[in-house]
């Protein structure tokens, strides 16, 4: 031990920049399972106040949901508590292949294996099943995750301008010569809540002999008439090669995540994803709320619908009252402020009415274009979305915003 | 899509590494975790009683009735999941009590949970370190920390297996760099032997270096009270981050974390990238880890007789004439040398009713294939005699019992 | 020299720039600093100099610092006799 207080200062300054740059992430202490309510204690150590939440992914309201929980409890019954183990010493059980097959079922493709995350999912599947003699050819906009795992990744890397098309015709000729070509991309990106074009995408990997890759998670169980997602949105189904996505958003929001498509791919991942030889297996009780899940999203678009509807409604009544919204159809509807401060203190305001939900700027989204981000649940009820309506346009007249075009509010408050 | 040319060519890759007998073939285990559980092998044959002699279940906590009593109470009083990063909406009451639990269990200052250990590593030097820095890391760490030190900038120093010589010597070779870290595992999963934590200890103080532990084998057992591999040597407090693991002993379910002083665990919260992007630890998860922390920071008495289980396990296989890698760790591997003997070995003892995995090259290095047998908890005296009768049933038919590991090799190969 | 860096200049004008923007950089227009050019889509400019330069960059000289500007790729360049 050797940490002395040298280091404790270099540590000590790096932390205090970063609370000077105004991107410290202060984390808001919930005193109650996941919900469209929550009771939370912000700033710590202060006193609990019940707030609508709308910046959860719990798009389908199901982390909480009566069934989910239920099969859970009877999941730790039957099947325990925690395995102790990877997959293939003594991790896997009949449960979690049997969730596998269901998720295959539902997302239409040929066969999928289960990684403790879908960042893990990303984080190893291109290393399996690609080496330097292959092209990454990704949308600039890919999550996070993906951009780490093409890191760990020997193939080649490229890149194309978001949801450009033209330009990723280009670089599918520039690579032409590669031995394995994988186009790359988010199917509903976190940030804007717009959709990947999925359909001119396999339309160009068709022509120029590549692969594709779609990484749903912000998608599955709720886009698509049955919630197949932007595959179904876009008329793909089983057109899609790789599919990751997550159960850690709409499909309970517990943990876990998966690689779903070619059976070869699959099986290839299973042999040599390093998350997924390393890391332990999902546990029982996740893997049996997980089942519940696709049993209720299978069976019913109830929640799907109930999900649709809330977000018309917010998208109408957020337009109406004078907020730029990004367009789109997606349950993420991103409230434009441009302005870092702007977006920091209108949340802070919303959280003070009892409305939670936070403000992002840049390095999290380019440079002036802060935005709230706000995102729906088949759990809220329309009178919440009114409540939270009435919060908004209350802090949009504070600032005096509402109506504003963008060059008004920029040159107003700076961008 | 055009899955035509790289569908032939990953058909291809498959068959190879079949042909080179690699292939890794999942078990469906028709059951909880426990001593005793039902296994489906090969897929499509009736689920088979067998005693589980391969799970990291070494406190016998994976299906622990008090935990999963606390796990049904967590699901009723905080949900299932919670849809969120931490930063955003997916901290709870429970996820700070359970760090802070961690932390007074470890002896450390602060505690950041992460989706599992491998996650922790992953992003532990990336965060912290950079092209200034230099890492000094144990030839035989866990893949995990292997992966967290290629994404980071730093320089990379290795020093051969628990060789403190070696050790002194890069310490003296990076001085000029602005941070040193040492990186060991505390208790090393192939062999089950520990790291000279004390020596490593007295060597980066002299040098001025940190010390990284990965103890997710050791943490809940290793030690007089459990507390993990820097209680066994009488360091606490003198290492400065510890990662390990909630998905072996401490009920075996997922999630790990980074334990250290406040402003490492700080920086981690802004910084550590697998813990921004990704879900928090689910609540269902969170409360039974509570009752897990509870449960060994009260008694020992699971620690002890895993101990117990372990010292007659190794004294019996060594008097029945097997080759044991000596030591005290609950993991005792059985050493076979030749990689088709251990699968071998493995099947029949399966049949026996004993499920044990043979590991070879790669896993282990080349001509040091091996059974690696893992005790727990969970196991009873009754468990632990069965299981001596069947390798002792097995060893006899292989005719390796009392054989030097010369003879062996004679017999069967490298 | 200059056509070397004006190539360049286009080629990042065309890749990472609207058209409305495309007047606003210069050889010392900070790149990735200046929030043009993220550390993702580096990848491609990379590509670029690789493909019409013919040569290799390897990771470790393919660092923000030194794509941080037209000057400084230009610099970057030099050092593997591309002139």
């Amino acid at each position: 031990m050797a940490f002395q207080d040298n280091i404790r200062d270099i540590f000590k300054k790096e932390l205090n920049g970063i609370r000077d740059d105004g991107i410290f992430k202060a984390e808001r202490i919930i005193c109650a399972p996941q919900s469209s309510e929550i009771e939370v204690e912000f700033p710590a150590g202060s006193g609990k106040k019940n707030v609508i939440n709308m910046c959860a992914n719990n798009y389908l309201g199901l982390s909480s949901h009566p069934d989910v929980i239920k099969a859970a409890h009877q999941g730790l019954d039957h099947r325990g508590y925690g395995m102790s183990s990877v997959r293939f010493i003594c991790g896997t059980q009949d449960i979690h292949k049997e969730l596998e097959g269901k998720l295959t079922k539902f997302l239409g493709t040929e066969d999928t294996i289960l990684f403790p995350s879908c960042m893990d999912a990303n984080a190893g599947v291109f290393e399996a099943i690609l080496s330097d003699e292959d092209i990454m050819i990704a949308d600039r906009l890919v999550h996070a995750s993906i951009v780490d795992g093409m890191r760990l990744c020997k193939a080649q890397r490229d890149t194309y301008k978001h949801s450009n098309m033209v330009h990723l015709e280009e670089k599918l000729k520039l690579h032409q010569k590669a031995r394995l070509k994988v186009i790359i991309t988010d199917g509903s990106f976190s940030m804007d809540g717009d959709l990947a074009k999925l359909d001119k995408i396999v339309e160009l990997a068709e022509k120029y002999g590549a692969m594709v890759f779609l990484d749903d998670s912000h998608a599955s169980g709720f886009i698509g008439k049955t919630g197949r997602g932007t595959q179904e949105y876009c008329d793909v189904v089983g057109k899609i090669d790789i599919i990751t996505t997550t159960l850690g958003k709409a499909l309970g929001g517990a943990s876990g995540g998966c690689v779903s498509g070619r059976k070869e791919i699959v099986e290839l991942c299973r042999q040599k994803a390093r998350p997924y030889l390393f890391s332990n297996t999902i546990p029982p009780v996740v893997v049996s709320g997980a089942i519940k899940v696709l049993d209720i999203i299978s069976k019913t678009t109830e929640r799907r619908d109930k999900l649709e509807k809330n977000t018309i409604f917010w998208r109408k009544s957020l337009t109406e009252a004078g907020f730029i919204i990004k367009d789109g159809e997606t349950p993420i509807v991103p409230v434009m402020l441009f302005n870092a401060k702007l977006s920091q203190d209108i949340a802070k305001d919303l959280y003070d009415d009892g409305i939670y939900a936070v403000g992002f700027f840049f390095p999290v989204v380019p440079k002036g274009q802060a935005r709230i981000r706000t995102q729906l649940s088949a759990a809220h009820d329309i009178f919440h979305l009114e409540k939270a309506l009435d919060a908004f346009v209350k802090a949009g007249k504070k600032y005096d915003i509402l109506g504003k075009s963008k060059k008004e509010i920029i040159e107003r408050y700076g961008d | 899509m055009a899955f035509g040319k790289a569908q032939k060519f990953y058909a291809e890759t498959l068959a190879n590494i079949k042909n080179d007998g690699l292939l890794k073939e999942e078990r469906f285990i028709h059951s909880s975790q426990a001593a005793d559980i039902k296994v489906e092998y090969p897929e499509g044959d009736a689920p088979q009683n067998a005693i589980n002699m391969c799970a990291n279940n070494y406190l016998g906590l994976s299906s622990h009735p008090d935990v999963v009593a606390a796990a049904h109470a967590g699901l009723d009083r905080r949900g299932y999941g919670m849809s969120s990063v931490r930063s955003i909406c997916g901290t709870q009451d429970i996820h700070r009590e359970l760090e802070e639990k961690l932390s007074k269990f470890l002896g450390m200052e602060k505690t950041i949970l992460f989706s599992s250990c491998m996650d922790a590593n992953a992003a532990v030097f990336d965060s912290l370190l950079d092209n200034q820095d230099a890492i000094i890391a144990d030839k035989l760490i866990h893949a995990s920390l292997i992966d967290g030190i290629r994404l980071c900038k730093a320089e990379r120093l290795i020093y051969d297996h628990s060789d403190m010589a070696v050790l002194e010597e890069r310490l003296k070779a990076s001085q000029k760099k602005r941070f040193r870290m040492i990186v060991t595992d505390g208790v090393f999963s192939m062999d089950g032997d520990l790291a000279k934590l004390d020596e490593i200890c007295n060597l980066a103080e002299k040098y001025d270096a940190m010390v990284l532990v990965d103890d997710s084998h050791a943490t809940g057992f290793t030690g007089k009270t459990g507390r993990g591999t820097h209680e066994h040597f009488g360091v606490m407090g003198r290492v400065d981050i510890i990662t390990t693991t909630l998905g072996k002993a401490l009920g075996g379910a997922s999630g790990g974390c980074i334990s250290a002083s406040a402003e490492i665990v700080d920086l981690l919260r802004q910084r550590a990238r697998t813990y921004v992007f990704s879900n928090s630890l689910p609540p269902v998860i969170v409360s039974a880890a509570n009752k897990v922390m509870d449960i060994i920071a009260s008694t020992t008495e699971r620690h002890d007789k895993l101990e117990e289980l372990t010292t007659y396990f190794r004294k019996e296989m060594t008097a029945a004439g097997f080759d044991v890698v000596p030591g005290f760790h609950p993991i005792v591997p059985i050493m076979l040398y030749n990689a088709k003997l251990s699968q071998d070995i493995a099947r029949d003892l399966f049949y026996e009713g004993v499920y044990v995995i043979g590991f070879f090259y790669p896993v282990v290095p080349k001509g040091q294939a091996r059974i690696r047998t893992q005790i727990s908890a969970a196991h009873s005296m009754d468990h632990i005699k069965k299981a001596i009768a069947a390798f002792t049933k097995v060893g006899e038919k292989y005719k390796i019992l009392g054989k030097t590991k010369t003879e062996v090799i004679d017999m069967y190969g490298e | 020299m200059s056509d070397i860096k004006n190539a360049i200049l286009d080629y990042i004008k065309n890749e990472y720039l609207e058209e409305e923007d495309e007047d606003d950089i210069d050889f010392d227009t900070p790149l990735i600093s200046g929030g043009i050019v993220d550390s993702f889509s580096m990848v491609s400019l990379k590509v670029f100099l690789e493909v019409t330069y013919k040569i290799q960059l390897p990771d470790s000289k393919a660092t923000p610092e030194a794509f941080d500007s037209v000057n400084n790729i230009y610099e970057l360049l030099n050092e593997f006799n591309v002139q």
